[in-house]
């Protein structure tokens, strides 16, 4: 079991590929930066393959398989080691990251190939996938938080990686300094774990805390509150209410890192770190509220502000914050295994759909406004055909990816809170009018831009190969839960159950509900979701094919409306009058000059004053004449010879 | 027998006008001299002393302190010599090339 046994390689792999493109690429040529940088996403995909294989030929008492490599911290009573771990949860993350993200290298190779940043670009991109497997191999909360911060690191980098651009500097601050905040709560419940438990092993924490009793509503104990800033701290990272301001404007970076970074992988860390620490939040009903909440809030939020934007790569930022709600919203209502079912599914169609929204700008020229596209169904058709599929697996159209994981996240909301339900299926409803209003403003209509000005060209074979490949994925992926519907198995489910089976929590057997195959799966394919997702594209082929002057006159008919849609519910705003401007005149006006200039400066240029006054006075002693220094001998020795005399006298 | 006291007395007037006249005097050769004259008030205290305790450690310092006097004023001539021909003057005062 070479792969098993040396875990250790998968995140090596990529952390190699970026030394040597970004310590000793400078004077290589372009074939050899891309040789390297695939070469080492392609053997870390291979690598991941072949420990799944590894990894299903394992008997059930060995999973989670933990592999220490050496002790990291040893600190008093506290130990940390550098261990992996792998079990479903891993195996699944792991294909997602190394697999989607071996596509998006690929694809990067066509949409980055005249950018001068190339070699930097592919160092950065591999650097995340280090640090992204990293995330998700780590057998405890500690180095979890490394490539926590690693992964944050490097969508710095990658937003502001257009560095002459401000706006794209700015951007990156900004999700800098939100994450900040976040990972300020993940640091606090990682110490609070310590304390709680005495370890941050997820193999020791986990079962611990599963065999606490849970507590009761209305007393917050330890573990609540661990749970809740953990949430925080999955709340900045994965951009749920109210952190969640950073990640539109990430989309400032080049567009395989909105694909790669803020749509399929890191983005989602947040829900893999709620979903690894279930056995915390499972008996914190409280925290477990907060998520489904704060889920399902973010997700109908973002999605309204979605509807009016014209920005193609900012429809698609809200739509992931949208889905990323969902995702939380399945944690929160205890269906972990829904959620990252929707979390991988969400890879494929989001990861696609920016893949091809790049394309796009791609053909375009770089245009992104949407308003100055239309009818490009046929002049690039590989990008319409691929985008079509994504639009139709997120929507949730029957048969497709998103129908399968967003009807069994809503499914399992609707045990717990109607409210809830109802939200989610207003969202999903929003999802599919935004979505194909998109694609109708995109490829459809008329063409709005200047053709002599913009030559509309379809991609190069290596942008469109990915596009196919997650196509495929994002149309057929979800069949593996699709048994479910007619009383059969739930695959996915099943094989993630052992993950969340170690709570306590037993997935509820099947056989116990009297189960008519016939009658639910009419209910999943004419179910309220399905039918409001229909309005929804309904009402986006009335506005933006049949009459497209309708948009116009609903805006200025509901100006107000539209205007806090369209100003994105003001929350820049809010934050830059309520947090940010105060912090920088504090910061200007108290901290440095009063603190920094007044005290911190004063004190050292009082030393030096005191020291040079002192000089000043005292060289007059120094007069460099023989007879004078023999003098004060003299009068020293007079001194202390009658200072002995007096004292023994 | 004259009592050690008078000897001492008369090291420790040696020594004053040998201190004196280092401090006060300009004369290179002077302050030369002037140090010879501390370094012997010096040997008639150790003498002595020597002689009073009956002991002869003191007797052997002076030997030493001859010693180091005579290559002293070796070296030292030999400096001044050089300081005479160089600069035309023997005061100290004016020996202040360091300084300047």
């Amino acid at each position: 079991m070479p792969v098993l046994t040396y875990v250790w390689i998968l995140p090596l792999l990529p952390l190699l590929g970026a030394a040597a493109n970004g310590i000793f690429g400078r004077g290589w040529t372009k074939g050899v930066v891309t040789g390297v940088a695939l070469s080492s996403t392609t053997l870390a995909f291979l690598a991941a393959l072949e420990l799944v294989r590894e990894f299903v030929a394992l008997p059930p008492d060995q999973i989670p398989w933990t592999k220490s490599y050496f002790m990291w911290i040893s600190a008093g009573g506290f130990r940390a080691d550098f261990a992996l771990l792998v079990d479903q949860l891993t195996v699944v993350m792991l294909l997602v990251v190394t697999g989607v993200g071996w596509l998006i290298h690929i694809y990067s190779t066509g949409y980055m190939h005249d950018d001068p940043g190339y070699r930097r670009f592919f160092s950065y991109l591999n650097l995340f996938m280090f640090f992204m497997l990293l995330l998700v191999l780590a057998a405890n909360y500690l180095l979890m938080f490394v490539g926590w911060e690693g992964v944050g690191l490097c969508s710095y980098l990658l937003i502001g990686f257009f560095f002459l651009r401000q706006s794209a500097t700015n951007a990156g601050n900004k999700a800098f300094w939100v994450n900040r905040i976040g990972d300020f709560g993940f640091i606090l419940g990682v110490l609070l774990i310590l304390r709680t438990f005495g370890t941050l092993d997820f193999a020791t924490v986990l079962p611990r805390a599963a065999a606490m009793p849970a507590e009761p509503a209305g007393q917050a104990g330890a573990l609540t509150w661990i749970a809740i800033l953990l949430f925080v701290g999955a709340a900045g990272k994965s951009a749920q209410l109210p952190l969640y301001v950073w990640l539109p404007d990430a989309m400032e970076g080049p567009t395989p890192v909105s694909a790669l970074i803020h749509a399929a992988t890191m983005v989602t860390a947040g829900v893999y770190m709620v979903a690894r620490s279930h056995a915390i939040f499972l008996n914190a009903p409280m925290a477990m509220e907060a998520v489904a909440v704060v889920g399902c809030v973010t997700a109908l939020f973002a999605a309204t502000i979605g509807l009016v934007q014209t920005d193609i790569k900012k429809v698609l930022a809200y739509s992931t914050v949208s889905q990323l709600g969902y995702m939380f919203l399945a944690c929160g209502v205890g269906a972990f295994s829904a959620g990252v079912f929707h979390l991988m599914m969400h890879a494929f169609f989001k990861g696609l759909l920016f893949l091809a929204a790049g394309s796009v700008i791609h053909a375009m020229g770089g245009e992104q406004d949407m308003s100055k596209m239309g009818g490009l169904r046929k002049k690039i058709p590989w990008t319409f055909w691929t985008m079509f599929m994504a639009t139709l697996a997120i929507v949730g159209t029957p048969g497709f990816s998103g129908f399968f994981s967003k009807d069994e996240i809503l499914n399992e909301t609707q045990n717990v809170s109607m409210t809830l339900w109802a939200l989610g299926v207003l969202t999903a409803g929003l999802t599919s009018f935004y979505m194909f209003r998109l694609l109708f403003l995109t490829f459809f209509g008329s063409n709005r831009f200047d053709e002599r000005k913009v030559h509309v060209h379809e991609s190069p074979r290596n942008m469109l190969a990915p596009l196919v490949v997650l196509a495929i994925l994002a149309v057929g992926g979800g069949w593996m839960a699709a048994p479910h519907l007619w009383g059969g198995v739930n695959y996915f489910e099943q094989f993630l159950a052992p993950v969340f089976a170690t709570s306590g929590r037993v997935v509820m057997p099947k056989d116990d509900l009297v189960v008519d195959p016939g009658r639910d799966l009419l209910k999943a394919l004419a179910g309220a979701p399905v039918i409001v997702g229909l309005l929804g594209f309904l009402l986006a082929w009335w506005f933006y094919i049949r009459s497209p002057k309708t948009p116009k006159k609903l805006a200025t008919s509901l100006a107000a409306t539209y205007k806090l849609l369209s100003g994105k519910y003001f929350v820049d705003e809010l934050y830059a009058a309520v947090i940010v401007r105060p912090l920088v005149w504090i910061s200007d006006k108290v901290l440095w000059r009063v603190v920094d200039e007044g005290v911190i400066d004063g004190t050292v240029n009082a030393v030096a004053r005191v020291s040079e006054e002192a000089g000043d006075k005292l060289r007059y002693a120094s007069t460099g004449n023989i007879r004078t220094y023999a003098a004060w001998i003299l009068v020293g020795a007079v001194v202390f010879t009658s200072l002995l005399l007096w004292m023994a006298g | 027998m004259v009592p050690t006291s008078y000897y001492l007395v008369l090291s420790a007037v040696l020594f004053g006008l040998g201190v004196v006249a280092f401090i006060f005097k300009r004369n290179i050769i002077t302050i030369f001299m002037s140090i010879e004259l501390m370094l012997n008030a010096v040997n008639l205290a150790f003498v002595a002393f020597s002689r009073a305790l009956g002991q002869l450690q003191g007797q052997v310092f002076v030997f030493f302190v001859i010693v180091v006097a005579a290559a002293e004023a070796a070296v030292g001539l030999a400096i001044i010599i050089v300081i005479a021909r160089n600069r035309g003057t023997l005061n100290v005062e004016r020996v202040d090339s360091l300084k300047h």
